[in-house]
């Protein structure tokens, strides 16, 4: 063993590039501050305090995994799980393919930014805002869907109330393709639908806007290839449009799944979680606990069940999705 | 991010039934976006009476601005109340001017400093460069939730609830998705330009401000639109820490506003006059600066 040729190393801290790292951190100094504050402490400190009994009023006590272990059994929580799925069911795939249907139809018709503009502008608007307008054109009496539907003959819903019996029945139908036992999957409800759709609307825009851009890039010589090989229109969508959008597609349904898992602003202002718990949400539940009964410790274990469950969300995706390479 | 000239006009084609067809899908979604824009001036406009009686009118009936008036608290809550409304007022000045002061400091901070981070990141060595920058992107998965408890709790103990430190803090000194983006912005520069400074021997701090700053204005500029917008919007967050009246911003005050509309009749007329108002500063500000906002979406949502 011999050291003779390894080359010679100065350290760090004595070339020239210490400078560098000098201004280096100067640089990151701020944003280190509200790096370790803000996201890697809270973060911790979550987690720490899930494992206490913590409720504002006495010191919180270690209970070590007994938040985690009530949350279990915990209906509210399971309600509020299913809540979160069927708003993710009725909200992404709607969205989703409706934003893809206007993507192609603005690349094949119209590319003018003032429609793109007019397209944008529910994204441009607070959830807050979307929520009150259309909590008034979801009203059972005075809102002007149910007017509309009545001009032309059908009875109006109950879009943000309970107990609309014509929805479930028609759900129970639909869900009866696929279960002996509807009734057991039975979704929570016209409300969460009516929600969903409310962030549909406030959403497609954009989402039609990001895949526009993807289909923008699709170098125009493929498409030419394409019809000197004589492929149909059709054959060109499925075997060169979609493929080279997967990259595109991936991206918007990763973020916007992980998104509407989140959702909180529409269901608080609408519906407040109700009637009774239909459209309580995990964020609502989590509100609820945090800030109207004081469980912190119970409310931040099921923020960071919420955590996991994206975490696996995101990564299953990716893997199913293989998001970053587009075939080719 | 590239300019707006990139986007290439459709190609004409005859008008086919597919051509049709297509345009009809397009111009209904169109009015699906806009009409209830329209829908809630139409009611705000309209008298509060009237709005039960006739709720199916496309234009205001009986059209009247006594709904912003009483709204804005312009009218005795005796004669609000009377014309259907719950007596309860907007200080909208006030929300406006709290909204404007939020979303202001929350961009001006959060660009520079991310500014100041990414640059780090794209153009400095210095060792543990990687793994921190690996750390700031997995902070992009952590969702807002899960900080909020701790954070709002952080607020309480420094006492700053019902201030616009609080408001802010989490905010202002940088956000991982501002990092990660201007990084790769960054990395997309000629670095030739630099290299020129530092020979002329310009410090990083030198080559930071005179140089990257003045080039990159553009995508800082578009940063800081689309981080005021969304910090505009924000409401979960203004809602734990600055529900008081002194800092409460517009989100926060229209929900409050909603709940004491009375249950069982609300009060639509002022309900939309509310929601109108708070429409009104984000229409002007899309009209300034529309064309931005649309091209960073075209080139910046991903990668």
């Amino acid at each position: 063993m011999t050291t003779t040729n390894l080359p010679e190393v100065t350290p760090w801290w004595k070339k020239r590039k210490n400078a560098e790292a000098m201004a280096a951190f100067v640089f990151l100094l701020p944003s280190l501050i509200g790096f370790s504050v803000f996201y890697v402490w809270p973060a911790i400190n979550g987690v720490r305090i899930s494992l206490t009994d913590w409720n504002m009023l006495k010191d919180p006590t270690y209970v070590g995994f007994e938040n985690y272990v009530k949350l279990w059994g915990d209906r509210d929580f399971w309600n509020a799980l299913k809540v979160t799925a069927w708003y993710v069911i009725y909200n992404i795939p709607i969205q989703t393919g409706l934003a893809l249907v206007i993507a192609i139809l603005m690349d094949r018709f119209t590319r003018s930014s003032l429609v793109r503009g007019i397209l944008l502008l529910p994204w441009l608007m607070p959830n807050v805002i979307v929520a009150l307008l259309w909590l008034f054109m979801l009203d059972k009496n005075l809102g002007i869907v149910n007017v509309g539907m009545e001009a032309v003959g059908l009875d109006g819903l109950a879009w943000l109330g309970g107990g609309s019996t014509a929805w479930n029945a028609w759900l129970i139908s639909f869900l009866e393709m696929f279960t002996e036992n509807p009734k057991a999957w039975l979704g929570p409800d016209l409300a969460i639908f009516s929600i969903a759709q409310i962030n549909t609307w406030r959403h497609v825009g954009y989402t039609a806007l990001l895949i526009f851009a993807g289909l923008q890039n699709i170098p125009e010589q493929l498409y030419e290839a394409a019809k000197i090989d004589g492929a149909s229109e059709a054959q060109t969508f499925w075997r060169v449009t979609i493929p080279l959008l997967r990259p595109v597609i991936a991206f918007v349904l990763v973020t916007s799944i992980i998104g509407s898992f989140q959702i909180y602003d529409t269901v608080a202002i609408t519906t407040q979680g109700g009637p009774v718990n239909f459209t309580e949400v995990i964020n609502v539940l989590i509100f609820e606990q945090a800030f109207e009964r004081f469980n912190m410790g119970y409310a931040t274990a099921i923020s960071v069940v919420l955590f996991l469950m994206l975490v696996i969300v995101s990564l299953a995706q990716m893997y199913l999705l293989r998001a970053d390479e587009a075939d080719v | 991010m590239q300019s707006s000239n990139d986007v290439t006009k459709a190609p004409r084609e005859p008008w086919t039934v597919f051509r049709v067809l297509g345009w009809i899908t397009l111009i209904i979604i169109i009015l699906i976006t806009l009409f209830p824009f329209w829908w809630v001036l139409r009611t705000a406009l309209t008298d509060a009476q009237s709005v039960f009686a006739n709720p199916w009118s496309l234009m205001p009936v009986e059209p009247t601005l006594f709904n912003f008036q009483r709204v804005l608290g312009l009218v005795d809550s005796d004669v609000a109340v009377s014309a259907g409304g719950s007596g309860q007022s907007l200080n909208f000045m006030l929300f406006l001017r709290n909204s404007i002061i939020f979303a202001t400091l929350v961009t001006v901070g959060q660009v520079f400093f991310s500014a100041c981070a990414a640059y780090a990141f794209a153009r400095l060595e210095f060792p543990g460069r990687n793994f921190l920058f690996t750390l700031y992107v997995a902070a992009l998965m952590v969702p807002g939730i899960v900080t909020l408890i701790p954070n709002f709790l952080l607020m309480r103990d420094l006492g700053w609830i019902d201030t616009f430190r609080g408001m802010i803090a989490p905010y202002f000194l940088m956000t991982p998705f501002a990092v990660f983006f201007l990084r790769q912005f960054f990395l997309g520069i000629n670095p030739e330009i630099e290299n020129a400074a530092r020979i002329d021997g310009a410090n990083p701090f030198r080559i930071f401000w005179s140089i990257i700053l003045p080039i990159t204005r553009p995508t800082l500029l578009t940063l800081a639109i689309i981080t005021f917008i969304q910090s505009w919007n924000e409401y979960l967050w203004p809602l734990i820490v600055g529900k008081g009246e002194t800092v409460r911003v517009l989100t926060v005050a229209l929900g409050i506003f909603r709940q004491q509309t009375p249950q069982g009749a609300p009060d639509w007329a002022g309900l939309m006059a509310g929601t109108f108002m708070g429409i009104v500063p984000l229409l002007i500000l899309y009209l300034i600066v529309g064309r931005r906002v649309l091209n960073s979406i075209q080139f910046t949502g991903f990668k």
